[in-house]
């Protein structure tokens, strides 16, 4: 019990760097995959009904496979990205390949939500189809972005626990280690607690700001 | 102004076709207030977004202000839909942004630089009477403020067209009649062409110069109101009026009944009085209505008159002279 709190220290900031860096990589690449899936659909602003296909699909792909598989599966992937597929920034590759999927459609369902009277409203203003993306789209359905980006948060949180089988660490690495392997059952919930507090403040975060963002 | 050649819209829908609109042809004067009059699932809604081709006519050109829209690159068609501004049913007011950001949004897509918008942002909203609003966003708005706002961000960079949606069929009778107010000060002042669709009688009456009736697709009849008005057996006289059988009860069952339109200066004369001085004959007026339309007074009076057969008839080629086309409405 001595050498708990440097071990949780540890934990908690391997866990922080995985989510965090696996989050910004996440937004990165899930707002414009979001935002093609809305815009080469049918009717939309840049109607691409093949690329719309095959996006939908590798979104369910990526969707479906469970991510204990996941992690396995892109270990070719992770190990060109990182050099390694073992250790806490190997694990951000898998973490982002299990986001972006998730986080396209979140960013689909927001922006479906913006009234397309809006999108005609710009276009009849002389808009290109990129200030309609940045100016209308995304900028009408900042709150319920804001919602989706503490959603996949959360769920970032939730499989970087799972992490710690590929030697990521983190907090679920170090419950499962020492509160299952050895019945330290304290060292597991004090990782539990840090976890639901963690999971707390982001998805207060996300509602205040989303509140602040809402002027419906 | 505008002018629609052969214009056709044909929908694709489950593998149906359906002719939204068929060979529409029509002609908007400079400075005019031009309505197209038409029941919802007439065609208005497609036929004012192939104006600033927000729907592509299957076939058919529009020209706008001496240019053909249909046949500009992407970059031209952006820079012409710059020169028109477009109004909604709706308001489609972007939600996120207050009513400045909302009147600015046209300036910032055509690149003004931020001092110039500031200064024409301010100017637009103390044109609609919303100087007090520019901080509030539009949730906190009345549908006929919305409007405003939305007539405000239309009117930004300084359109030659406006064109209006049904801009006043989400507002209550009295809100409609001070936004199309509005409508008519902005078309006097800035010398606007303005293009609307509506279904509401209401608003030809109030601000239309001239009108076109779309029905099933087509235009069944355009024209200047009041001479639409003016003209027997018209379209527009048929729907502005319920039919006479419907308004007036039969007083005298011997008289002839007559229907009588008044447009323009034959309404501010007193042709019953001199009619029943010049001739042998009584009038009893049954039904009336004189109404202001287009700026004019235009009136409908329904008449029996009694006398002997010759004396109608004299009083009737006498009320034909002064042109306000008598219909004798036959006994039954």
């Amino acid at each position: 019990m001595v050498n708990l709190g440097p071990m949780m220290a540890k934990a908690t900031w391997e866990t922080l760097y995985m989510v965090g860096a696996a989050a910004f990589f996440t937004l990165l690449l899930g707002l414009p995959l979001g935002v093609l899936l809305v815009i080469t659909a049918r009717g939309g602003l840049w109607e691409k009904p093949g690329l719309n296909r095959v996006l939908g699909v590798l979104v369910n792909i990526g969707r479906s496979t469970p991510f204990v598989i996941l992690m396995v599966a892109v270990t070719p992937l992770t190990r060109a990205i990182v050099g390694s597929s073992i250790g806490t920034t190997a694990a951000i590759v898998p973490l982002v390949v299990a986001a972006v999927p998730f986080m396209g459609r979140v960013v689909e369902q927001a922006l479906h939500e913006v009234s397309p009277g809006l999108v005609e409203a710009a276009l009849a203003m002389g808009s290109t189809n990129w200030q309609v993306v940045t100016k209308v789209l995304l900028a009408e359905a900042r709150p319920s972005l804001v919602r989706g980006t503490a959603l996949m948060l959360v769920n970032v949180v939730g499989y970087s626990a799972m992490a710690g089988a590929i030697g990521g660490g983190g907090l679920g690495d170090v419950a499962v280690k020492w509160g299952y392997a050895r019945y330290e059952m304290d060292v597991m919930y004090v990782s539990l607690v840090i976890l639901v507090v963690m999971v707390q403040v982001m998805q207060w975060i996300g509602d205040s700001l989303a509140n602040r963002f809402t002027h419906k | 102004m505008i002018e629609l050649k052969g214009l056709t819209k044909i929908f694709k829908q489950n593998g149906q076709e359906i002719v939204a609109l068929s060979d529409v042809s029509l002609h908007v004067p400079r400075g005019q207030i031009f309505g197209i009059l038409g029941q919802s699932g007439a065609g208005k809604s497609t036929l004012i977004r192939c104006v600033n081709l927000l729907e592509r006519p299957t076939a058919g050109e529009v020209w706008v202000d001496g240019r053909e829209i249909t046949r500009l690159s992407p970059r031209e068609l952006r820079a012409a839909r710059q020169e028109m501004g477009m109004i909604f049913q709706q308001f489609n007011l972007f939600d996120a942004r207050t009513v400045f950001g909302n009147v600015a949004y046209p300036l910032e897509v055509a690149g003004w630089p931020r001092q110039r918008i500031w200064e024409r942002v301010e100017e637009l909203l103390a044109l609609v009477g919303l100087s007090d609003k520019a901080d509030a966003y539009p949730a906190q708005l009345s549908g006929g403020q919305k409007q405003r706002v939305g007539i405000a961000r239309a009117l930004a960079p300084g359109p030659k067209v406006l064109l209006s949606d049904e801009a006043t069929s989400a507002l209550d009778p009295d809100t409609t009649r001070s936004v199309l107010a509005l409508l008519r000060e902005i078309n006097q002042r800035l010398g606007l062409t303005i293009l609307l669709i509506t279904h509401q009688m209401e608003v030809v009456k109030q601000v239309c110069d001239s009108v076109a009736i779309l029905e099933g697709g087509t235009v069944v009849e355009q024209g200047g109101v009041l001479e639409l008005i003016g003209r027997p057996g018209s379209r527009l006289r048929e729907l502005f009026y319920e039919p006479v059988g419907d308004v007036a009860v039969r007083i005298h069952p011997e008289g002839v009944r007559v229907v009588l339109f008044f447009v323009g200066a034959s309404a501010d004369q007193p042709l019953i009085s001199a009619m029943v001085r010049r001739f042998q004959v009584d009038a009893n007026i049954v039904h009336g209505a004189v109404e202001r339309i287009a700026g004019a007074t235009v009136g409908r009076l329904l008449v029996e008159l009694t006398g002997r057969p010759e004396d109608i008839q004299a009083a009737l080629r006498f009320l034909e002279e002064q042109g306000v086309s008598p219909e004798v409405i036959p006994h039954g």
